[in-house]
């Protein structure tokens, strides 16, 4: 992790916020940029779920996390706290590895 | 810090704002442990302890920093983790509109509030009936988020330098973090498309470009909200 990134995202984000809260302030956006800047976090998130779960690197495959990721899921579809379904996910992938 | 005539601490006592201070707090404890497995994962990224920190202070969003550091484990380059991550900021921009509004007073309050403007605190604050419960919705839970998200940070960064996260299963831990993170998104049926479409077009990239491209490909799924909704087309011109 370089000082670049850690600050340029510091910079970058900060902007963004002060775009939003002072400077374009109480005004709407066009309709369908709206619509598509309030899908970005499920495209993007959705990614990352996919890649933390079935790549490392450029390797597709399976291994114990996708087992603890399954869990995850099935914890945040029964509704439990954010905390639970990491703690479901690191605790599956931790017992499938010790078993495997 | 709220501009008006009270203080924040005046408005943190009124009575019928303890609900407000009881979530806020609540909600500042749980992302304090979420917090823990940002730390942790960003000193196995091969991130310092104080660059973990200094993100959690500076940057302080958390899909973002996530995201970075996800990119940055997996072997990508600073450009791209940038990307991704900036990308998901960009959504704060969209919060800030929504605040504005409730969140006037002197500038400088204004660029204080900007670091605060968040999922948690715009949320918290959008629920509030009236203006000044809204404003110090958004104080409270602004400042709590961010006391206890950069002591978890801090603390996670502390724990990951000392164990191996993978004996605990702790590289679960950010995809199980993104599971729930995604799920409010997917309360609508275009949210869904996006995050399946997200999904596939970043698997299906993963062996063929650098780490952290499928990515920022990915956003080309939120192209989903192009079209106008239905419910749109029914209200006469």
């Amino acid at each position: 992790m370089t000082w670049t990134l850690v600050l340029a995202l510091a910079a970058g984000s900060y902007v963004f916020k002060v775009l939003g809260l002072v400077i374009i302030g109480n005004r709407a956006l066009p309709p369908m940029l709206d619509r598509c800047l309030t899908l970005i976090p499920a495209a993007l998130i959705a990614a990352l779920v996919a890649k933390d779960t079935f790549s490392l690197g450029q390797d597709l495959g399976l291994d114990a996390r996708a087992v603890g990721v399954l869990g995850a899921v099935i914890a945040a579809w029964r509704k439990l706290p954010m905390l639970a379904v990491i703690g479901v996910a690191a605790a599956l992938t931790a017992t499938v590895r010790l078993l495997g | 810090m709220p501009s008006g005539e009270t203080s924040l601490f005046a408005l943190a006592r009124e009575p019928r704002l303890r609900p407000v201070v009881r979530a806020s707090v609540t909600l500042g404890v749980a992302v304090g442990v979420f917090a823990i497995s940002f730390g942790v994962g960003a000193v196995s990224a091969g991130g310092s302890t104080l660059q973990a920190c200094a993100m959690s202070l500076l940057v302080f969003t958390g899909a973002s920093q996530f995201s970075a550091v996800s990119v940055i484990a997996a072997g990508g380059s600073t450009g791209s983790a940038l990307g991704g991550a900036l990308l998901l900021s960009a959504r704060n921009g969209v919060y800030g509109l929504a605040m504005s509004r409730h969140l006037d007073g002197p500038l400088v309050n204004r660029l204080v509030a900007a670091q605060l403007t968040i999922d948690e605190s715009t949320e918290m604050a959008l629920a509030q009936d009236d203006e000044p419960a809204r404003r110090a919705a958004f104080w409270i839970t602004g400042l709590s988020v961010f006391v206890f998200w950069n002591l978890g940070t801090l603390i996670g960064a502390l724990i990951g330098n000392a164990i191996n996260p993978e004996t605990f299963g702790l590289d679960a831990a950010f995809p199980a973090a993104f599971v729930a993170m995604l799920w409010p998104h997917l309360r609508t049926s275009r949210g869904r498309i996006a995050a399946a479409l997200g999904a596939i077009v970043c698997l299906s990239l993963i062996p063929f470009v650098p780490v952290g491209v499928p990515i920022l490909c990915a956003s080309l799924a939120v192209l989903v909200g192009v079209p106008v909704p239905a419910v749109d087309k029914r209200v006469p011109a």
